[in-house]
């Protein structure tokens, strides 16, 4: 199964961890990654984006997912005041195509836009990424790793175990480079937990409440 | 100083055990120049080399490197490596875009002062309006300087290509620059796997003694340089002296070709030669080309792809003898310029050559869009 995702929302939110994070989770089960973000002069709340290839096979293409088969929104403001890099938020998905989305309540969307969803077969699920985020792992910062909870519930695209080595590696002891404002986001997280293992346990149980919720729907 | 061991070059580039990594271009880079034994590294940041010589800097702390600094701006950078090398130091340096072109002066000098720097590129954009994105037309300039050119194809290429630049500028034969180039983000923040030497192994120490000039010390102080400069002196010899030099910086070039063929195995990577259409690309255009030429594959048209990975010297033996026999061929780009069709262009019947597509000011390159042109050609043919 290839996987082409795209990852949409607001600067400060994850997308660009998300992605680092998913795409050493797929590599450390074996598969092959290729993982970019969106390079502008993204910061907080400004539109930003990353992509995610996952395959069994090489993967060559670089740059923006321009026809993605998963789309993942983080916040309704993607949608509904278009703060993204395509419009509509859907451009370029494939037929029978993957769609989560940040919220509690269904998005009402133009009629458009509902018909052309549904010509494209699109599978929309919406899960309460950043609520699952503050009630489970105590912060709205944890937001990304409940969309990826979200995604390998609808997918299993990769396995709980490279995930959560995934993310011990990301916030543990090891160097990441990272921008100065991803920096500081790191810090503000990092303060919250007495301990990088609890950083990790709680994000893997906003994963794991994520991904529950989405097979249970 | 960290405690290393120094290997034979051969080894390192070809034998040396690899551990995978997931990495982006930048921190490829200065994990290559960990490798590489570099004196000193001299910094300016531009978007996106920035965290490449950042990266330098964090490695020069932990004894990888003797010296580094951050220069005034980036005429400054290339200026003071040059200076470094001719005292016969191992130098590393890497700019973006509007960097390239704010020191582009001291390329030709460093190319005719035969020094063996080693300089990457992180191809971005050049103004006006302002861009920090991906475009490579920067390499269409550095082509004319004198310097060797390679383009690198994604993290792991850019990481051997360094390795290899070193080895191949330091040949006493040739001693020239080496022009590392990738594209901007496509590579520098793509992350993908990248498998690397150990981090205790490096290649051996310059040997400056091995340089076809004399190394500046206190026995041959700069000022022999000027000495006896050719602009001073207006006659026949001096402008003879100046034209000959600019060959032998070329005929140095010419002779990298064997070690070119020795460390990276070839200037060009072929995928099915004998196609009718025939697809020329190089950079991150390559990959993208791969990817369509697959799939025009399995539609049942006949393409093939050669990857150009050394620009300088221009693989023109290659080139000339693979464009023989296809009907036509594509040479996709991300500038605008056209610059490796127009290479392409003058080695072969240019009638046959469609340039094109070409991507510039920063946007993807999908594959669909290689494939359309394909199959474009394909009802034409």
């Amino acid at each position: 199964m290839r996987f082409d995702i795209r990852m949409s929302g607001l600067g400060g939110q994850g997308m660009v961890t998300a992605a680092n994070i998913l795409g050493s989770a797929a590599v450390k089960d074996g598969k092959h990654s290729i993982v970019i973000p969106f390079f502008g002069a993204e910061k907080r709340l400004a539109p930003t984006e990353s992509y995610v290839r996952i395959s069994s096979e090489e993967v060559y293409e670089k740059g923006e997912v321009t026809y993605p088969n998963v789309i993942m929104v983080f916040h309704e403001e993607v949608i509904t005041k278009g703060k993204c890099y395509t419009m509509p938020f859907y451009e370029g998905l494939q037929q029978d195509g993957l769609l989560i989305i940040n919220d509690s309540d269904e998005i009402s969307l133009s009629e458009r836009n509902t018909q052309s969803l549904k010509e494209r077969n699109a599978r929309i699920f919406y899960v309460p990424a950043s609520q699952i985020a503050l009630d489970v792992a105590g912060t709205e910062l944890a937001t990304n790793m409940a969309m990826l909870g979200a995604l390998v519930g609808a997918t299993d695209i990769v396995t709980f175990d490279s995930l959560e080595k995934a993310i011990a590696e990301r916030f543990g002891e090891r160097k990441f480079v990272a921008s100065a404002t991803t920096a500081a986001l790191d810090d503000v997280l990092k303060r919250k937990y007495a301990r990088a293992q609890e950083l990790v346990e709680k994000n893997m149980e906003a994963v794991r409440v994520a991904a529950k919720s989405i097979k249970d729907s | 100083m960290k405690e290393r061991k120094v290997v034979d070059p051969e080894y390192l580039l070809k034998e040396a055990p690899r551990e995978k990594k997931f990495l982006i271009g930048n921190e490829a880079v200065a994990e290559a120049v960990k490798r590489a034994n570099v004196d000193i590294g001299v910094s300016y940041p531009i978007t996106p080399q920035s965290e490449a010589m950042h990266l330098v800097g964090d490695i020069y702390a932990e004894g990888y490197l003797k010296d580094y600094y951050r220069a005034e701006h980036e005429l400054g950078a290339m200026a003071a490596v040059a200076g470094a090398a001719m005292g016969g130091a191992r130098t590393f340096t890497a700019t973006s875009g509007p960097g390239t072109l704010r020191a582009f002066e001291m390329f030709p000098c460093w190319a005719g002062a035969r020094l063996p720097i080693v300089c990457a590129f992180m191809c971005r954009g050049v103004n006006s309006p302002l861009t920090i994105q991906p475009d490579n037309i920067e390499i269409g300039w550095l082509m004319d300087t004198g310097m060797l050119i390679f383009h690198a194809e994604n993290p792991q290429e850019f990481f051997d290509m360094l390795l290899q630049a070193y080895v191949i500028a330091e040949q006493p034969d040739v001693h020239i620059p080496v022009g590392v180039c990738a594209d901007g983000f496509f590579v520098t923040h793509t992350r993908e796997i990248v498998e690397v030497t150990p981090e205790d192994e490096m290649l051996p120490p310059y040997d400056p003694s091995k340089s076809p000039c004399p190394t500046m010390d206190m026995e041959t102080p700069p000022i022999r340089q000027i000495r006896d400069p050719f602009v001073m002196k207006s006659n026949y010899i001096s402008y003879n002296a100046h034209a000959s030099w600019q060959q032998e910086v070329r005929a140095a070039a010419e002779r990298s070709r064997k070690h070119i063929a020795k460390y990276l195995g070839s200037s060009i990577e072929v995928t099915n030669p004998d196609a009718e259409i025939l697809l020329m690309a190089s950079g991150t255009a390559a990959a993208q080309a791969r990817v369509a030429v697959e799939r025009a594959q399995k539609d049942g048209i006949d393409a093939g792809l050669v990857k150009v990975k050394v620009i300088r010297p221009f693989p023109d033996k290659e080139i000339r003898e693979l464009t023989e026999n296809p009907k036509a061929i594509l040479v996709p780009e991300h500038n605008i310029v056209g610059w490796l069709a127009r290479e392409v262009m003058s080695r072969t019947d240019y009638t046959k050559v469609c340039g094109g597509p070409r991507v510039f000011g920063g946007m993807t390159m999908p594959p669909e869009v290689i494939l359309s042109e394909i199959k474009n050609l394909a009802r034409v043919i």
